[in-house]
């Protein structure tokens, strides 16, 4: 018997930090611009010590105005969505879910859309204005979460393959009905691949950072106090409750903030897709299926992934871009035959 | 265990015995409908019956018979209809599930696993309703998880993986978990229902002795009769979701009874144990 502790927890997570690290230098370092380590080390030095006014060559402008911001914004998108599929597997008991297959993605979308739609004819302050994205968001995801779980209950069970054909569809009409309101429409929406395959390219103002940066902490944190009792899901729902799991305030805490979560990543970054999904596989190959190790591995592993897929989306194809969402799409769904030919039955 | 009625007309000693009962089913009743409109899909009509401390309750009873679901009502997974069940003196399902957690351990038709898990890890998943949801498991937890595993002679088993062993094991294992919520009413329905011989008796002596040694109440539902006979202290026989005898076995296994309400030809006989044997006539 090896119960986890809290060293050895402690112990996988800074070594996924330490790949992380690694891979964000790699980020730092190529690009259109080609950097040298040595400059990247000065001019990330000085960022830290608050004397970016010295850092006076181009290179150094584009490394920390834009790569940096670039890298953190695919840290916060690919964490967030891991974690969201992370929860919505357990949740829903189904180890194909995530938030883009799941529909939930693409509702975000169409939330984001509608609150960008909506918000040059409301008068409100400033400050609630740029919260108005994130919010349509969150609604739009939480929406198509409910419509995706009622349809794929029969008879009080979750049937896997009903949820995920009801999720599939849902995602595709909600994707119709983004492309018609951006051929009738126009004004500042963006462009339609941005909204249906995602890309970390668009800068963000700097208080958007720290909302998106605490939103993240905030719902992770809330999914983590159930991480014990998400254990205890993955045998059902009536065998939870008898361990003693309050299923229903789980379900509550968990539906709402990986809706917070995937709203927040598609309303700054449109809806990528995969990340959700293969991730968590992976870290629970590598680290079991314990949610209190699964949960914080699977948010560096999502960092991991997306920021190293960025990197291939600007890299590629230098010095134009693909969306990242391309990238991920060309290597999830491939997995996702895999897993879906070795778990359905 | 029932001798107790000759020493009831002492007051204290009467008070003991009402302290030893345990689990109170008190004029429960059930109805499920899909639809308010439409007829009740399956019932359950007004139950009695009390167990002891170390006593086996066989709940038995052909298929449709509601017998799984009064399990359901005394797991408290559902609310009655009417009358309430009282576990040491508190009505069991205005218990919070974590409440219920630590004193009921209900052991189901076995359920597959979402993604693989060690027998330990299964085994300590016991522990959660007595720790902090936070909290990482103490080496008390592993102890107790340990023990558990031992009790049912499955200690080699614990750094198995749950879908790599047998049915017969896993049912230990599932019981094992059941042992390490340390509860004070224990449940199982149909335990036996995809077990060989061997492992049936093996299942059943375990529960026996786990009864007399822990004390405590077991609760089980099946339909094998000679199972029940040999097993149970008590019998509660179901019939379309009537309750129509409770009993010691002796009381309640007569032949035209159970021919009535199994709806087949069958024989009862008395071995020297006391206890009776069903054997079923085919063909007759």
């Amino acid at each position: 018997m090896r119960p986890l502790t809290l060293r050895r927890l402690l112990l996988q997570c800074s070594m996924l930090a330490v790949i992380l690290f690694v891979v964000v230098v790699i980020a730092l370092k190529f690009g259109a611009v080609p950097v040298s380590l040595y400059a990247l080390g000065r001019d990330l030095l000085r960022v830290v010590f608050g004397q970016s006014s010295q850092i006076s060559s181009d290179y150094g402008l584009i490394v920390v105005n834009i790569r940096l911001p670039r890298i953190l914004l695919g840290i916060t998108v690919g964490a967030s969505l891991s974690v969201a599929g992370t929860s919505f597997q357990a949740l829903l008991r189904n180890p194909l879910a995530d938030p883009y297959v799941l529909g939930v993605s693409m509702g975000a979308s169409l939330g984001s859309i509608l609150a960008l739609i909506a918000e040059p004819h409301l008068t409100i302050s400033p400050l609630f204005a740029a919260l108005l994205t994130p919010l349509g968001a969150f609604l739009g995801a939480a929406a198509t979460i409910t419509a995706v779980y009622f349809l794929g209950r029969r008879e009080g069970q979750i049937d896997s393959a009903t949820l995920l054909l009801g999720g599939v569809i849902i995602s595709s009409f909600l994707s119709a009905i983004i492309m018609f309101l951006m051929n009738t429409l126009s004004g500042n929406l963006r462009g339609l691949s941005f909204w249906l395959m995602g890309d970390l390219s668009t800068p963000l103002q700097k208080s958007a950072y720290w909302f998106l940066g605490i939103g993240f902490l905030l719902a992770t944190g809330a999914i983590y106090t159930t991480a014990a009792d998400l254990n205890m899901l993955l045998a059902g729902e009536k065998e939870a409750m008898h361990l003693g799991v309050d299923v229903p305030r789980v379900r509550l805490v968990v539906y709402i903030a990986a809706s917070v979560l995937t709203g927040l990543a598609v309303s700054v970054s449109g809806a990528i897709g995969y990340v959700g999904l293969i991730v968590p596989h992976v870290m629970r190959f590598i680290f079991g299926s314990d949610h209190r190790t699964l949960l914080p591995t699977a948010a560096l592993g999502g960092a991991i992934a997306l920021v190293f897929a960025d990197t291939l989306a600007r890299t590629v194809v230098a010095p134009t871009e693909v969306s990242v969402g391309a990238v991920t799409a060309v290597v999830g769904a491939p997995l996702f035959i895999y897993l879906l030919r070795r778990r359905l039955p | 265990m029932s001798s107790g009625s000759a020493l009831a007309r002492n007051p204290a000693e009467s008070a003991r015995l009402a302290s030893e009962v345990r689990l109170s089913v008190e004029q429960v009743s059930y109805a499920y409908s899909a639809n308010p409109t439409q007829a009740p899909l399956f019932t359950v009509e007004a139950t009695s019956f009390q167990a002891r401390r170390g006593e086996i309750v066989a709940i038995l009873g052909p298929n449709a018979s509601g017998k799984s679901t009064l399990l359901k009502l005394i797991s408290g997974a559902l609310a009655p209809l009417s009358g309430r069940i009282l576990l040491n003196g508190f009505v069991i399902h205005t218990l919070t599930p974590r409440t219920r957690a630590q004193r009921i351990a209900v052991v189901q038709q076995e359920s597959p696993l979402l993604f693989p898990a060690r027998a330990w890890e299964f085994v300590l998943q016991g522990r959660h309703a007595h720790g902090h949801s936070l909290r990482f498991e103490s080496e008390e937890d592993v102890l107790i998880a340990n023990n558990a595993l031992a009790q049912v002679g499955a200690a080699e088993l614990s750094d198995r993986w749950m879908d790599q062993i047998s049915g017969g094991e896993k049912q230990r294992v599932i019981l094992a978990r059941a042992l390490a919520q340390q509860p004070l009413l224990l449940l199982l329905d149909e335990p036996t229902l995809h077990l060989d011989i061997a492992a049936q008796i093996g299942l059943l002596d375990a529960l026996r002795r786990l009864a007399a040694e822990n004390r405590y109440t077991v609760v089980v539902v099946t339909h094998e009769l000679n199972l029940a006979a040999e097993y149970a202290d008590q019998v509660v026989l179901m019939q379309r979701g009537r309750c129509l005898r409770v009993g010691p076995p002796a009381n309640i296994y007569q032949r035209e009874l159970l021919e009535q309400v199994f709806q087949t030809p069958l024989s009862v006989e008395f071995g020297s144990s006391g206890r009776p044997r069903v054997t079923v006539l085919p063909g007759t």
